[in-house]
């Protein structure tokens, strides 16, 4: 893998902030896009625009035609059955929300219990709690321990005949931990519980097969590997999303209206109310076909080494607290200058040219678990360096030097 | 001084500077020698909450009819920003405090911590400053 060659395909890269040369290691925030990606809005509008499902006319077909392909696309990277199990919605929040509303209606009753963990992202804690002050159910929370990963055998311990769902990271965006979501779905499936999969920040990083895991559902954003903003994809097995009313209602899901009664359109277009982004959904479909000729493999092992080469510097400055150490991670850093705050520290690597998050990133649970109020955050992707991440650790020493005396 | 006489004379102090690390060690400094807010005014009630960081702030009308402000952050740089807007604030009459116009922040370059986006609690505060002197206003016209 070239990465002089995939930096020359991302435009954005090169230029300076105040000064320095961008060294992006947001990428668990978001993505940057390639050329390709950027180049398929343009041509998407230069050339096919128009409404899909509903135009008799070429344009119209021409745009149908590109949308089902990103979804075919779609079916095809994390190996659904079929494409009716592809619903596009916004992203992994609009996914979450989808299956908490429709599930919530299809099989949730006073007193049912829902697990989630205790390191979700606020996308997985929010609207599960929005179902069950809705539906009169009771969230238990799967504890993680100080290396940031699940504890052994608590999935089990809290599992009851009330448990409706369970609703797990397959990676941590704060921590990095890759779950061993294999395993949590084999002790869900033994009670007959179903399990949502929460892969926004695992799409871009592990190969995914959700016949092989057998998920039920799997929610994921366009925009964590390349694709444009505002388009993610919920994954659900056939015979749930059958089962499930709609989450919303509106033009494009509907089979019949009438002012007496209203019936729904096939999977999966009984979940895409309203004009859906098909604009967005073509730019997943080249930023996929993009990942594919790089090789999410190659991807992976580049970033495996990126996040050892940052995990070892970053313990070699010393005073550095690092959050998150399972054996399994991802390429995301998250850690603390001892005697610092988050937010210091960010606004000096900022005016290095080095763009990192700082805070709690939307894990509130987490940041109440180590007692603090947040962290910063590096998160590698395929295109960074390893000089990006000397420039990285010159900017922590830097930090340091300045905020802790 | 008057209030834009301080806000000069900082606009002067920060000219000096050309790399935005050192406006930031000038920060880091100024904040070491803010006299804070003691712990135990630092209650519910005083705190303005931003997402990323937090600046706790109170105030009191000293018998000469001024305002006298004290504040803290738990993010140092925050508590720089903070150390000058109370140097330009303190010990002014409310009504002038009411009706000051705020530039010094624009001119030394500082304005984008000051951006009703970011989340640090010092749009909040200088809001908060206001109130208290329209309070305060309030209080002495009885």
């Amino acid at each position: 893998m070239d990465i002089n060659k995939i930096r020359q395909d991302f435009p954005i890269l090169n230029q300076q902030i105040y000064g320095h040369p961008l060294v992006y290691l947001d990428n668990a925030a978001t993505t940057q896009k390639p050329q390709c990606v950027l180049d398929s809005i343009i041509r998407f509008y230069t050339t096919y625009n128009s409404n899909i499902h509903r135009g008799v006319h070429y344009l119209s077909e021409k745009a149908t035609e590109i949308y089902e392909q990103a979804r075919q696309k779609v079916m095809q990277f994390i190996n659904a059955k079929s494409r009716t199990e592809i619903v596009f919605t916004k992203g992994s929040t609009e996914a979450i929300n989808t299956l908490a509303f429709s599930f919530g209606q299809a099989y949730i009753t006073p007193g049912d219990e829902i697990i989630i963990s205790e390191m979700e992202h606020h996308s997985n804690i929010v609207p599960w709690q929005l179902m069950a002050g809705r539906r009169g159910a009771k969230i238990n929370v799967l504890p993680f321990d100080n290396n940031g990963e699940l504890v052994e055998g608590a999935l089990e311990r809290l599992i009851n005949e009330r448990t409706k769902i369970v609703c797990v990271t397959y990676v941590s965006n704060t921590l990095g931990t890759v779950n061993d979501i294999e395993k949590i779905i084999k002790t869900a499936h033994a009670h007959n519980i179903p399990v949502l999969v929460d892969a926004a920040q695992a799409i871009q990083h592990i190969k995914i097969d959700v016949q092989k895991l057998d998920c039920d559902f799997l929610a994921l954003s366009g925009h964590k590997i390349y694709a444009e903003t505002g388009i993610g994809v919920l994954y659900g097995k056939e015979k749930y999303l059958e089962e499930m009313p709609p989450y919303q209602g509106g033009g494009d899901m509907i089979k019949n209206v009438s002012f007496e009664l209203t019936t729904w359109a096939d999977l999966p277009l009984k979940f895409e109310a309203g004009t859906s982004n098909f604009v967005g959904a073509g730019s997943l479909l080249t930023a996929l076909e993009y990942v594919d000729t790089i090789g999410l493999d190659n991807i992976a092992a580049h970033e495996k080494q990126l996040l050892e080469y940052a995990t070892e510097k970053v313990d070699q400055i010393g005073g550095i607290t690092v959050y998150g150490r399972a054996k399994n991670k991802v390429s995301v850093l998250s850690f603390n200058i001892e005697g610092a705050h988050n937010y210091d520290v960010g606004m000096i690597l900022d005016k290095l040219g080095i763009a990192v998050r700082t805070g709690q990133h939307c894990t509130e649970p987490i940041m109440k678990h180590f007692g603090i109020p947040g962290t910063v955050r590096a998160s590698f992707a395929m295109y960074n360096t390893f000089e990006e991440i000397d420039k990285l650790a010159a900017g922590i020493e830097r930090a340091k030097k300045m905020l802790v005396c | 001084m008057t209030i834009n006489e301080i806000q000069d004379q900082i606009i002067e102090e920060f000219s000096i500077y050309d790399e935005w690390l050192d406006k930031y060690e000038y920060l880091i400094e100024l904040a070491n020698t803010l006299d804070v807010i003691e712990d135990s005014k630092k209650t519910p009630d005083n705190i303005i909450q931003g997402c990323q960081s937090r600046v706790w702030l109170d105030a009191a009308l000293d018998n000469d009819g001024t305002i006298s402000f004290r504040a803290d952050s738990d993010a140092i740089i925050t508590k720089g920003i903070i150390a000058l807007l109370i140097r330009v604030f303190n010990h002014q009459k409310p009504d002038d405090i009411v009706n000051a116009e705020l530039y010094f922040v624009d001119e030394i370059g500082l304005s984008a911590n000051l951006s009703p986006t970011r989340a640090n609690g010092l749009v909040a505060m200088i809001k908060q400053i206001r109130y208290y002197a329209l309070a305060f206003r309030a209080l002495e016209k009885k």
